[in-house]
């Protein structure tokens, strides 16, 4: 048979092959041991942030090694360029494997193509003395970048999910947010009255109403709840929390309280009308400011409110669901390793992560990365809420983890709101895609 | 002299040759070895399983959700479009054809100008539930209980889709018979006329059994394209391929497996079997044709 001939066509690269031995000498000035005159490729993805940013990093790492040569990548399909280096075995030495079409973070991991970071994150920070770069991160930085114990990813931008609101429409209204579930229905029944629907969502991704009920179950159960999902241990999804937080959300819709034809809506559609005041509440992530700026009218001021709790929470109301995103990696393969992890050193420095958030509004990963800036309405109740969250800032992995699994949750969340299955037929169905995974052979599993 | 040109023809050839097996017939073979692996698209390396990934696809039930919904369309589509072209081509040609028939014929041929992603984003606007053309009609005209969320709920999603698929490939087929009409004999037409034929008996008798030709290699066509669906799906429904796995086709099952999950072995499995449907489609139209044709004599 051919098969053997064939079979070379995809397994081109020489897997017994050690990457160049890159390491230079090693000092408090280099402590990752960068030769200084070994060049440096970075590829970035080039969306919503540009890649400004990083080229302003290159340029820093070039003052420092003034030999190396640098060749930078801005892209948008940086899976498509990306995979078949991979394959081939000759990657760049940074990858921001970041927006639509970007290869999957877990298979990457299990076939082995990145390289541990312990080493940078054990690092000295770039322009933060006495701190290692580890100490300089937002809370679950780290955590979200780690696969089997060691740190591969390390994301520069955090994201924190949330209700969002009108301040001025709710000023000039009286109303106030909710802390509690009974208020948030409660005030639903007053906004409905008004003639106003109480919530709108992007039904046509149903993760984005996901969101607030995950982190709802996440606060009745706390992290016990969210460690039992993410383990995918038998009857995780039929805890008390996670029940109770899709009956909320049955009954939020059940009461009508959902715009109607939401469920058909994209998050354009949804966005927009909410921005129209056709809506007081929409669930997003904290780029929804960012998003939106182009449609939000004048003294609109969107905030970002914290998922409402009930009595006997194991989490604070003010506990918030917040992952850190745009993912840096470091390839196995690169030719200069130490080189793309001094780097992100360089990227991850106090001043670069500024930088960023004030060109983009956007909180960066980088701790105290906003202190002095002038934020706009919607950044600002962000990292208000990121702070007052403290150490109750959480994640679900199984997102990153087990992509067929998020699929199974989102279009089971979707059906619920949408009242055509119970809560416990939600329960029950997730379950089963949950225990089905558990015994699937192929798929690595990851513990926290 | 012979000889000159066989050597010629050769040079002229092989290289057009050796490029298409290198970049077409090759990955296609390979594609038959790679759906007997585990391969993940970003490894060097890959193992082999040998039928594991096929007898996988039997227990996927989102990939049969997507089986089932192919095949809906594969009856749906072919037979609706054929049925609306042939009506509107046999009304704009043949024995008395309807006034301005050409500026019709130009008219339905639009959507094929259109690439496949903006009809997607066209007939979603249309079908979006509060501010959509669709339902805004209905309520102009006092139908307002008939107005739905055209692609939210699950029974009508997939109807949805496949009236888009529909619109945007009438044209064609239309075109196409009135082709196939126009080179019918006008004698025939003038003797049913002369026999007493109204319409309806001129279509069956005569124009039906001397366009069916030109219907089997619609039918071709139509059945591989309602084994696909995929540009549409992804652009329109919610999911997308929902709600719920109701507008999921093998197309978007294959890419969502691929790109979402790094399932490539996987992947280039549900592609294998895709194309052995699509084959089996097209050898058992073209078969069936076969054994009809209509001698003139």
């Amino acid at each position: 048979m051919t098969a053997p001939l064939l079979a070379a066509c995809v397994t081109t690269s020489d897997d017994g092959g050690k990457p160049a031995d890159t390491g230079g000498a090693k000092s408090a000035e280099n402590p990752l041991g960068v030769k200084p005159e070994a060049s440096l490729e970075v590829v970035v993805f080039k969306g919503g942030y540009g890649d400004e940013y990083a080229i302003k990093a290159e340029n820093k790492y070039k003052e420092k090694y003034p030999q190396a040569t640098i060749d930078h990548k801005g892209l948008q399909k940086v899976g498509e360029a990306m995979q078949p280096r991979f394959v081939a075995g000759n990657p760049p030495d940074v990858v921001d494997n970041t927006g639509a079409g970007r290869l999957d973070i877990a298979t990457l991991v299990n076939a082995k193509q990145v390289t541990d970071l312990a080493e940078l994150l054990d690092a000295p920070a770039f322009d933060q003395p006495g701190k290692k770069v580890r100490d300089t991160l937002l809370p679950g930085v780290v955590e979200d970048g780690t696969f089997g114990g060691s740190p591969v990813v390390l994301n520069f931008t955090y994201t924190a999910w949330g209700v969002w609101y009108s301040k001025s429409l709710f000023a000039e209204r009286g109303w106030t947010y909710p802390t509690t579930w009974d208020d948030m229905l409660a005030l639903s029944e007053t906004i409905k009255k008004a003639g106003i629907a109480p919530w709108t969502y992007q039904g046509k991704y149903p993760e984005y109403i996901n969101d607030p009920l995950l982190t709802m179950a996440a606060k009745a159960g706390g992290l016990d709840l969210v460690k039992a999902v993410d383990n995918l241990q038998p009857d995780a999804w039929k805890q008390p929390g996670l029940v109770q937080a899709a009956e909320a959300f049955a009954e939020l819709a059940g009461k009508g309280y959902l715009m109607s034809g939401s469920e058909a809506l994209s998050h354009t559609e949804a966005q927009a009308a909410w921005c129209q005041k056709k809506a007081a509440f929409i669930p997003c992530g904290s780029w929804l400011e960012a998003e939106q700026k182009d449609v939000t009218p004048a003294g609109f001021d969107m905030l970002m409110g914290t998922v409402p709790g009930g009595a006997g929470d194991k989490l604070p109301v003010t506990a918030v669901q917040a992952a850190s995103s745009e993912s840096y990696l470091v390839p196995a393969k690169a030719k200069n390793v130490a080189g793309g992890q001094e780097y992100l050193r360089i990227l991850f420095s106090l001043a670069s992560a500024k930088e960023f958030a004030q060109a983009n509004n956007t909180l960066p990963a980088v701790a105290g990365a906003t202190e002095g800036l002038t934020l706009t309405s919607g950044l600002g109740s962000v990292r208000d809420t990121v702070v007052a969250a403290g150490p109750n800032a959480f994640n679900y992995r199984f997102r990153t983890w087990y992509a067929p699994l998020a699929k199974a949750v989102d279009d089971a969340t979707g059906e619920l709101v949408n009242r055509r299955i119970s809560p416990a037929d939600w329960s029950t169905r997730i379950q089963k895609a949950s225990d089905a995974l558990a015994k699937d052979t192929t798929v690595v599993k990851y513990t926290r | 002299m012979k000889h000159g040109r066989w050597r010629f023809l050769l040079a002229a050839l092989v290289p057009a040759l050796v490029l298409h097996v290198v970049f077409v017939l090759s990955p296609y073979a390979q594609a038959f070895y790679l759906s007997m692996t585990d391969w993940t698209g970003v490894a060097g390396e890959a193992h082999f399983v040998g039928t594991d990934n096929f007898a996988r696809l039997g227990g996927d039930t989102l990939f049969l959700d997507a089986v089932r919904n192919n095949a809906v369309m594969l009856l749906v589509v072919p037979a609706a479009t054929i049925a609306i072209a042939l009506f509107l081509a046999s009304m704009l040609n043949g024995r008395r054809p309807v006034r301005g028939s050409s500026a019709y014929q130009i008219v339905y041929f639009f959507p094929q100008m259109l690439s496949l992603v903006i009809i997607g984003v066209l007939w979603a606007f249309v079908y979006s539930p509060n501010t959509g053309l669709l339902n805004s009609g209905l309520r102009a005209v006092g139908l307002s209980g008939l107005a739905q969320s055209w692609l939210g709920e699950p029974s009508w999603a997939l109807i949805a889709v496949m009236a888009v698929v529909v619109w945007s490939s009438v044209g064609f087929y239309v075109v196409l018979f009135s082709a196939a009409i126009d080179a019918i004999p006008r004698e025939l037409f003038e003797a049913a006329t002369l026999d007493g034929a109204g319409r309806w008996a001129t279509f069956r008798g005569v124009t039906l059994p001397l366009v069916r030709e030109s219907v089997q290699v619609a039918f071709v066509y139509l059945g591989i394209l309602a084994l696909d669906g995929f540009v549409l799906v992804q652009v329109m429904t919610v999911g997308p391929g929902g709600p719920d796995g109701a507008t999921e086709v093998v197309g978007l099952s294959l890419y969502r497996t691929a790109f979402t999950y790094g399932k490539f072995g996987y992947a280039t499995a549900m592609g294998v079997a895709l194309f052995f449907a699509s084959l089996t489609l097209a050898v058992f139209a073209l078969r069936w044709g076969r054994r009809n044709q209509v001698e003139m004599a």
